[in-house]
């Protein structure tokens, strides 16, 4: 597919150049260039030499990328297997999908009809097997090849239409065998003694005895309900009541499985091609619609860049991506049973009004690094290892060991200590003089040397201390004197309560 | 007609033209039950501001209203200890933030009572003094298992937030950790919480770092700092947090000052002289002779680690 940016471009050459080899080559051109005898391949210092004014390009392959991107989306109205295929094409899955839209034929046409509009060029084809219909769009555009009649359609076709590599397609032009007819008609064995295995799997699937599955770009969701408007709707109350009642349908179809949504997509598909899909996710399987409702109004009302509707959405689309089995538990004999249910759905809702990573629990771990000892995880999924995790006990009547407060990078303190290495008498942090009134420490904390990163750390000493104010702090030296380091570096580590 | 308008002059004017007006038995009668009915208005009155300010008796939510701090006279003042379904606010200068942290941990932990408790926290708090640190909370006798935080990225957000939070009953208390001063949380806001916090019976702390006091419709106000621990033998360092609690604001009684200390053990706030002397006694060391500059500050050391 290329792209035709206007009718007055139309009418001067266009050629678009890429670099092969050191030297600019033209990669793709115009109906006007083509009429001037030019073919991709040709160099730009040949076509300037034939034709002086004609418009040049170069070559973008990641917004030709992006653009073959946004194409698939819009594609995923029609099929929610979409595969790409480099550099410019789409393979579109629509097994059982065809009838929705009135037939292969008038599918195809619909497809083609609406990217022309869009201002593409573009050539498809339906066949039984994906390479055969690539193979069939290099040929001519629109035909549509019935069950078992694939090697017939393409028979008459070039070797090049199959796609193999140039070398193979030189190879083949070489010996003689111009169209996909002549290479068919000879024995599979010599055709894979000298072109490879793989290019005989390609020639089988192109003629339809052999066939492979496209990869698509996402994962097949496990539940879709979708609705399709004849005029464009825009305003938020429909589109809300649209996803309710699509999450009632979806909800049915679940229950029938005893199944639950885990995450749950809206794609929103603009009359203009553009297409925007918001999920949520949830810790618990969702079995009711209203929570459905409630999870999206909250994201809905988040989103950073609001929903733009511009000029209406003609197709709105709920896929359950995720699903996990429900067990249905008897509730009403024991209320914490509910309550936990009750916050696993307040943190759902928590999660998806500001996004999932900014809502955990903490899992303590095995070290004795402070900034180490607690692991900060989304509490959407650990919630449950979260309330069995084993901390580590306290020491009876001992004053608090380690602070409340700890920052996550230490701060860099000023020290006055009355010999080097002894206990901190005052520091200076943020402009602000403490003098110190009790001490307690060093309590001496090793680098964890097995570990790569930690091997050129420093051995901290940690001292308790409280200045004359009753503030209490966390503070540590850097290093062990004449041994590690000659003169140290402090650092406030945390503050106690 | 006579005694009609002799009744309608008394009550325009006082005093003197009462006792004149008092001639016949139906003007003295008319008087009375106007009274009366005046006293049972008022009472009426009061109850209704009473149910409307709400008397901490009714509100959703299971277990008793009121929950003691474990500080005898800090309970006295509060009529029995802090009231779950209401606000709560602390307020901390930025230098204390740890310690205000410290102490409405406790208070969470007193009303919470080992429900769920959802600690929301503007993200330039965590910047400014630090994230909460679960060994420190495992230190201080609380359970870490129960917490659940919640990073918000703007003081909207976390008043949102709260707001929600304070919605599900399943939950023991919601902390509400904000920086700076902000005209967010305005009595608009806090009615708001209020209410939501009535509603659940969950309560409502609000932690207010670097602000000073604004109205609003808390039910208790306090102004904490740390305070210096009490002496001790020299080979103990300090003891359990010490906090300098002002309680500026009661709608419900009287207000106060106290110096309370967390018992870890008990996981209860007591009084931080309790047991021990009256005073904060200077540090009792001897001034080293050799040394005397450094006599203002003798400091006390524990070897530990």
């Amino acid at each position: 597919m290329s792209c035709t940016s206007g009718a007055q471009v139309d009418e001067t050459p266009c050629i678009v150049v890429a670099k092969d080899h050191n030297a600019l080559v033209i990669s793709a051109l115009n109906d006007a260039a083509t009429r001037l005898g030019f073919e991709p391949g040709l160099p730009l210092a040949n076509a300037r030499a034939i034709c002086p004014d004609i418009a040049v390009f170069d070559a973008d392959d990641v917004a030709d990328a992006q653009t073959l991107n946004a194409i698939a989306d819009w594609c995923d109205r029609f099929t929610p297997l979409v595969a790409l295929d480099p550099p410019h094409g789409l393979l579109l899955d629509i097994s059982g999908c065809a009838h929705l839209f009135g037939g292969e034929a008038a599918m195809l046409k619909t497809i083609c009809d609406a990217l022309r509009r869009q201002g593409f060029v573009v050539s498809a084809a339906i066949a039984g097997t994906a390479i055969c219909a690539r193979t069939l769009t290099r040929g001519r555009s629109g035909c549509v090849v019935a069950e078992g009649q694939e090697a017939a359609a393409v028979t008459a076709l070039p070797v090049f239409t199959l796609g193999a590599d140039d070398a193979i397609t030189r190879g083949l032009r070489r010996a003689g065998l111009k169209t996909i007819g002549d290479v068919a008609a000879r024995g599979r064995h010599e055709i894979a003694a000298r072109f490879g295995a793989e290019f005989v799997a390609l020639l089988e699937q192109a003629l339809g005895a052999r066939d492979a599955p496209i990869s698509p770009r996402k994962p097949l969701p496990d539940y879709i309900a979708e609705r399709r408007f004849a005029d464009p709707v825009a305003t938020d109350t429909v589109i809300v009541a649209t996803l309710s009642r699509l999450a009632q349908t979806l909800i049915a179809s679940m229950n029938r499985d005893g199944k639950g949504a885990r995450r749950l997509e809206a794609s929103f598909f603009r009359t203009d091609g553009a297409v925007r899909t918001i999920g949520v996710e949830t810790g618990l399987p969702v079995t009711r619609g209203d929570i459905i409702d409630r999870l999206f109004r909250e994201r809905l009302d988040a989103l950073a860049d609001p929903l733009d509707p511009g000029f209406g959405f003609d197709l709105i689309r709920l896929a359950a991506s995720r699903t996990d089995d429900v067990v249905a538990a008897q509730r009403d004999l024991d209320a914490h049973v509910h309550d936990s249910d009750e916050v696993a759905a307040l943190i759902d809702r928590i999660a998806a009004r500001i996004g999932g990573s900014r809502i955990v629990v903490h899992l303590p771990q095995d070290t004795h690094i402070p900034e180490r000892a607690m692991l900060a995880v989304p509490a959407q999924h650990h919630v449950a290892a979260a309330t069995v995790a084993a901390w580590p006990a306290r020491t009876e009547a001992e004053p608090p060991l380690r602070p409340l407060r700890l920052f996550a990078q230490p701060e860099p303190v000023e020290v006055l200590a009355d010999f080097p290495h002894g206990p901190p008498a005052a520091f200076r942090w943020r402009r602000a003089f403490h003098r110190l009134a009790l001490i307690e420490g060093p309590e001496r904390i090793a680098m964890e040397w097995w570990r790569l990163g930690d091997r050129d750390d420093l051995t901290r000493d940690y001292f308790r201390a409280e200045d004359s104010d009753g503030a209490r702090f966390w503070l540590y030296r850097e290093g062990i004197h004449r041994r590690e380091v000659v003169s140290f570096r402090w650092f406030l580590h945390g503050l106690f309560a | 007609m006579e005694s009609a308008r002799s009744v309608f002059s008394r009550d325009e004017e006082a005093g003197r033209r009462r006792v004149m007006a008092g001639f016949g038995p139906a003007t003295v009668g008319s008087h009375n039950d106007h009274a009366s009915q005046h006293g049972s208005t008022l009472a009426r009155l009061r109850r209704d501001i009473g149910r409307l300010e709400g008397d901490g008796l009714s509100f959703g939510g299971e277990g008793p209203p009121r929950v003691a701090l474990g500080h005898d006279e800090a309970d006295a003042t509060l009529q029995g200890g802090l009231l779950r379904g209401a606000l709560h606010e602390v307020f901390a200068s930025g230098a204390q933030a740890a310690n205000a942290t410290g102490f409405i941990a406790g208070l969470a932990s007193r009303v919470a009572a080992r429900r769920p408790l959802i600690w929301v926290r503007q993200d330039f708090s965590e910047r400014e003094n630090g994230q909460l640190a679960m060994s420190g909370w495992c230190e201080l006798g609380l359970d870490p298992r129960a917490v659940v935080t919640v990073r918000a990225p703007d003081i909207e957000a976390a008043l949102q937030i709260t707001a929600d939070a304070l919605a599900c009953d399943a939950l023991g208390a919601v902390v509400t950790e904000i920086w700076g001063e902000t005209r967010y949380v305005d009595l608009v806001a806090s009615r708001k919480l209020t209410l939501a916090a009535r509603g659940s019976g969950v309560a409502s702390l609000m932690l207010r770092i670097a602000a000073s006091p604004s109205p609003s419709t808390a039910e208790t106000r306090w102004v904490v700092r740390a305070a210096r621990s009490p002496p001790r033998s020299s080979w103990q360092g300090w003891g359990a947090p010490v906090f300098d609690a002002q309680l500026v604001r009661n709608r419900h009684g009287q207000t106060g000052q106290w110096i309370m200390e967390w018992n870890c053990d008990e996981c209860l706030f007591r009084d931080a002289l309790f047991g021990g002397p009256a005073t904060h006694p200077q540090p009792v060391a001897a001034a080293p002779a050799d040394r005397s500059h450094q006599a203002a500050n003798v400091m006390y050391q524990r070897r530990a680690g």
